[in-house]
């Protein structure tokens, strides 16, 4: 993929509403242009970062310098739902189910 | 009032009978009644008649030394769950969400005894540091209720100034244990990243956020840490690291000759002119107290928000992506826009085509952090540096300017993108009686070493036993 020069590249209105779509946030397109101000600003502020030497530098993820922290592959029943409390937070549910929007169309 | 009892003190007047848990809770209740209108604290408060039934349970269990904290009130900031009891992170989105199972800080604290008597108000999501980018309304400064309490613990720290509760349990991802507690001149600690577990949290920046205490003083502190500290099964990045005696140390760690670096870049343009002489008058008593005060350079620093800033909403727009309201909670319309603005430039950074550019350059500015830290602790024992550029402003100020909102977070972003700890504790008043808050920085896991110079600054001033005068 090819890397976009991020230094000089500015925020469009298209960039938000492609990054909307992505985060799955039900903005209307109306209040799309409010954002896109409040986005520049505080992007063009962050990009300061690109001052920074970091060749050759790696890239640290987590802090805990743990790895492949593991636990016994037993069954702990005190972190098992009941069905009930399973479905006890959802607003629409069906003989035990949880209902979700359809994704399939009928062919 | 009970309630401003040292911990220490407390649970020994309880454990001995000289006083009984349901006068506590019962002082506690009353203050609640007077208090909570004006401040907007607390989200959800734990029923008295609850808790009056519980402590008869509990009664003929004392005294109990497996149970250090019995009888000793506390509350949560809405971030962590608990079995039973509405919790909400501060938004609609969560606003009917009934938790099935606790948080393991909340656990641990009930197994010792201690009460839970509230679930307290916060920026949503840890999104904030003002206690304003909530769906439950601001909470308002004891100091001046005209101001904010800080954020994104600001319930917890407002209610603990008030003495509500004894302590609070507050959740610090970039600064939001220490900047409320600052604001309101309580003791708040942000631990070693993985030194509390996280399970129940709900997060925000997962290799940011911590769990920590926030109190009256270093000492209340200690003790909570001796319960709540240490690696927990259900959290795969708690830390297997010994937990000292914290409550021991205090006593056993010395001032005496402690290195304390004052970082010179916090000290200069932005930071105001009566924080400034607070923390100069601070280290003089440091210094006094026996440390060595020694001046350090940390020219990264001016890079800490966008460091913070572009991880954190990255990885919040990982761990808000769960919120679909199909198994619980509502749908992600009821986001606010601050939250929404988060979400935004964290998938933004993460996106294809940027991804370099944003999210892995800030991953390696890390590293230069945690580099120039290792560099600075190597120097000294600790760290000083201011908590907050200025003092509380007036509500509504922050949330009119995304970007000034940001810039308030300078002193308290750079220490969770690298780990390590800081304790915040009171150091003086403006000339408008506005709380003035330090914080000193320590190597991964000092959380000992920092608590005992706490702690032996309490003795020698008393800033942190002022109380704000609330009807």
């Amino acid at each position: 993929m090819h890397q976009k020069n991020a230094a000089t590249a500015k925020l469009s209105i298209e960039d938000v509403q492609h990054v909307v779509r992505l985060a799955k946030l039900p903005i209307e397109p109306s209040r799309v242009p409010a954002f896109h101000e409040q986005l520049q600003s505080v992007l063009s502020y962050m990009s300061g970062i690109q001052e920074l030497p970091t060749t050759n530098v790696p890239e640290t993820s987590q802090v805990t310098g743990l790895t492949n922290v593991l636990r016994e592959d037993v069954i702990d029943t005190k972190r098992m739902f009941t069905q009930q409390q399973a479905l006890a937070n959802t607003k629409r549910q069906h003989n035990g189910y949880v209902l979700v929007n359809a994704v399939l169309e009928e062919a | 009032m009970l309630v401003d009892t040292p911990i220490a003190i407390l649970r020994k007047k309880i454990q001995d009978k000289q006083v009984s848990p349901e006068e506590v809770i019962t002082d506690c209740y009353d203050r609640i009644d007077k208090i909570q209108p004006q401040l907007n604290a607390f989200i959800s408060t734990v029923q008295k008649e609850t808790v009056l039934k519980k402590l008869k349970v509990h009664a003929k269990d004392m005294p109990n030394p497996a149970k250090p904290l019995a009888g000793i009130p506390f509350l949560l900031k809405d971030s962590y769950v608990t079995e039973g009891i509405r919790t909400t992170a501060a938004s609609k989105v969560l606003d009917d969400f009934v938790p099935p199972y606790t948080a393991t800080v909340c656990q641990k604290l009930e197994d010792a005894g201690a009460i839970l008597i509230g679930k307290m108000n916060m920026d949503a999501w840890g999104h904030g540091g003002s206690t304003e980018n909530t769906d439950y309304g601001p909470t308002k400064n004891p100091w001046d209720v005209s101001r904010v309490a800080g954020g994104s613990s600001g319930g917890p720290a407002a209610a603990i100034a008030a003495r509500l509760a004894s302590f609070a349990i507050g959740e610090d991802t970039g600064g939001s244990i220490r900047n409320p507690a600052a604001w309101c001149n309580i003791t708040g600690l942000k631990v070693t990243y993985g030194r509390v577990s996280r399970y129940g949290c709900i997060a925000y920046a997962s290799s940011f956020d911590t769990v920590g205490p926030m109190a009256k003083t270093a000492e209340d502190c200690a003790l909570i840490m001796e319960v709540i500290a240490g690696q927990d099964p259900y959290d795969g990045t708690s830390s297997p690291h010994p937990v000292p005696s914290y409550r021991a140390a205090l006593g056993t760690i010395s001032p005496q000759k402690k290195t304390i670096g004052i970082v010179k870049e916090c000290f200069g343009e932005g930071l105001d002119n009566e924080i400034h002489a607070a923390i100069d008058q601070a280290r003089n008593e440091l210094e006094s107290m026996g440390c060595v005060v020694k001046e350090i350079s940390m020219p990264l620093l001016r890079y800490g928000l966008p460091v913070y800033y572009l991880i954190g909403p990255s990885e919040t727009s990982s761990n808000l992506a769960r919120y679909d309201g199909i198994r619980y909670g509502n749908g992600r319309e009821h986001f606010t826009p601050e939250t929404m603005r988060r979400i935004l430039i964290g998938t933004y950074a993460l996106s294809a085509g940027y991804y370099d550019a944003y999210y892995k350059k800030a991953q390696q500015a890390r590293t230069l952090f945690i580099r120039a830290y290792d560099e600075a602790l190597a120097q000294c024992d600790a760290l000083l540096m201011p908590v907050n550029p200025t003092p509380p402003p007036n509500i509504g100020e922050l949330m009119s300017d995304p970007l000034a909102n940001m810039l308030a977070d300078v002193y308290t972003t750079s220490q969770n993108p690298v780990g390590v700890p800081s304790l915040a504790l009171p150091c003086g008043f403006t000339k408008n009686n506005l709380p003035i808050g330090m914080q000193l920085v320590g190597k991964m896991f000092s959380e000992d070493l920092l608590l005992a110079l706490g702690h032996a600054y309490q003795h020698a001033t008393d800033w942190h036993t002022r109380r704000p005068t609330l009807s």
